[in-house]
């Protein structure tokens, strides 16, 4: 299991460095100075003197690259061209409001996803089924822009339950509709992989078993098949997790959040180029860690998962 | 694998026929849709703005008074040719790049399927504002943003794909008569990857509509005033509450678009992946 922890971390390495080579060859191409652009164009002499030390942009590509990677890992993302201010401290700052964001949106997503799924599967083929399967569907087909938009609408502008945008200091009124909003792609996922997941268990011999035994319906349901076909659902939604990045970058626009989406798009109308591309390297990064994480954490506490990596090294 | 359709199995599934003719129709609405409307999705007409949906203009106007109907109908060609093109694209790079990683395995694997792996670790909307963010915004900066975050995936796939293929006995027989790599590759084991890419393409046509639509959308797509539904949406978002309809229809006609190649996707996949037909 060592082995294979040890491997598992040693392979994010050249993940990470061809994370760093796409953004740098993406700041090559750049139009115009990728020293000003990492910079800003408000920089004083001294520090335009001193990135451009660090590059060498006068050095052959690979050895730019060496450079770059060093200010990367001193958390030199560069300065906005507009603010001045540092991109890495700017991202540290957003990226809580990105992550409230998204937690509420897996909780939204999981709970949501797993009940319709749950469902379905017991109800096969009656209208309760057929109505999971649009939503199945629709949540992956909708614009998530246009699902908030609409949201907004009904709820915040027609109805006046929720407010329509902002985030309220916190309260937890202004976090239902991004996170309804940001959630929704995933749960048709999981409403999906649980509906499949839970059919396989039910027709499994124990579930007979539980039912022969004289079990309620509902505990045979959630206490010999849900439990059991836990282990796809909490996989994909582990996996899962990194992708709420795109989604946020919408929702943030769309209900004014202010986070690493919003952040973003500032950046991209202001073709602002040290904010866009601190984004996307910092997104990746979270991103990998991210499955990096769900993959270690399986190893601890689904003892399958152990067994087969086991096995697959021998 | 050999699975052929016929009109029959669509007459057995009413969800893949309906979505199987509104995709006909959609793509017959980009071909000559443009010429049937009755307006011209760029005249501006300042005495007719924000009109709802009626008689004159069945699907509204918008802020200037332009026609919400024409623009949706123009728009249709923009997302599914960025669409189409973009599933193409990635399909061809992905299917280059896994056929020779699978085939010749050993290093020449190792490196690339390592190289798969970094472009499969951004998050897809991320890596496509970095590229399109780079070069000016338009038509061509959209596909080539949404080939370069998608052609890795396919790539995985077909690997995985010809490194089964390559252990056929008929692989082994025609490299034992001395057929070339080529030959191997282009007769023997892409013909027999084929069905199976074919439905992982139309799978993801869906989803590449969907970022095409979300990139015009933060104005990285094709540039105003030619309408695409996902600028249309952008643009006309702070007026949503005094007029929805020009927000509403732009993104019902994504959706239905979506909804159609994503029903179809399942169907082709049910009908032609040996692994559903159970």
């Amino acid at each position: 299991m060592l082995v294979y922890l040890f491997k598992r971390v040693l392979l994010f390495i050249p993940t990470l460095l061809g994370i760093t080579l796409i953004t740098f060859l993406l700041m090559q191409a750049l139009p115009g100075d990728p020293v000003q652009g990492m910079a800003g164009e408000r920089a004083n002499p001294e520090t335009l003197a001193r990135i451009r030390a660090e590059l060498g942009s006068d050095r052959p590509l690979p050895l730019q690259y060496l450079g770059y990677l060093k200010l990367v890992a001193q958390g030199e993302l560069g300065r906005s061209y507009y603010t001045n201010r540092r991109v890495a401290d700017d991202l540290l700052q957003k990226f809580p409001n990105t992550l409230r964001l998204a937690l509420a949106a897996v909780v939204f997503a999981s709970l949501g996803g797993i009940i319709l799924g749950v469902i379905s599967a017991v109800k096969r083929g009656t209208a309760w089924d057929r109505f999971a399967s649009i939503v199945a569907i629709g949540g992956i087909s909708l614009p998530v822009f246009w699902l908030g938009l609409t949201l907004m609408l009904v709820f915040a502008l027609y109805l006046r339950w929720l407010p329509p945008s902002g985030m309220g200091n916190g309260s937890f009124h202004y976090l239902i509709l991004p996170a309804i909003t940001l959630g929704t792609y995933s749960l048709a996922y999981i409403a999906r992989i649980t509906r499949t997941s839970m059919m396989e268990s039910l027709s499994q011999p124990y579930v007979t078993t539980a039912r022969a035994k004289g079990l309620t319906e509902m505990a045979v349901v959630l206490k010999h098949a849900l439990k059991n076909s836990l282990i796809p659902i909490v996989t994909l939604i582990g996996l899962d997790l990194g992708s709420y990045l795109n989604g946020a970058v919408l929702t943030e626009t769309i209900f004014g959040w202010d986070g690493l989406g919003r952040y973003a798009l500032d950046g991209i109308m202001k073709r602002d180029y040290p904010v866009i591309m601190g984004v996307v390297l910092f997104g990746a990064v979270v991103f990998v860690s991210m499955n990096l994480i769900v993959d270690l954490s399986y190893h601890f506490l689904d003892p399958r998962v152990r067994v087969k990596s086991g096995l697959q090294q021998s | 694998m050999t699975a052929t359709l016929s009109y029959k199995d669509f007459a057995g599934n009413l969800p893949a026929l309906i979505a199987f003719i509104m995709l006909a129709v959609l793509v017959l609405t980009a071909l000559i849709g443009p010429l049937v409307v009755s307006y011209d999705p760029l005249a501006v007409n300042l005495d007719s703005s924000r009109q709802p949906p009626g008689r004159t203009h069945l699907l509204g106007t918008d802020n200037i008074g332009r026609d919400i109907l024409s623009r949706v109908v123009h728009g249709a060609r923009i997302s599914l040719s960025v669409g189409i093109a973009a599933s193409l694209f990635s399909l061809c790079i992905g299917t280059a790049f896994g056929l020779v990683a699978g085939y010749f395995g050993g290093r020449t694997d190792l490196v690339l399927s390592q190289v798969f792996d970094i472009f499969l670790a951004f998050p897809s909307l991320i890596l496509a504002i970095g590229i399109s963010a780079i070069m000016p915004p338009g038509l061509f900066s959209a596909m080539l943003a949404i080939t370069l975050v998608s052609w890795a995936g396919f790539a995985r796939l077909v690997r995985g794909m010809t490194l089964s293929l390559k252990e056929q006995t008929y692989v082994e027989a025609s490299r034992a008569i001395g057929a070339t790599t080529g030959r191997v590759l282009f007769r023997h084991i892409l013909p027999n990857a084929l069905p199976l890419l074919l439905v992982a393409g139309s799978l993801r046509v869906g989803g590449f509509i969907l970022l095409e639509a979300a990139l015009s959308f933060l104005g990285l797509g094709v540039q105003p005033p030619t309408p695409t539904w996902g600028s249309m949406i952008s643009l006309n978002r702070m007026y949503i509450n005094s007029a929805p309809w020009m927000v509403i229809f732009p993104g019902l006609a994504i959706s239905i678009t979506v909804v159609s190649f994503n029903i179809l996707g399942d169907f082709l996949r049910d009908k032609l992946d040996p692994r559903f037909q159970a």
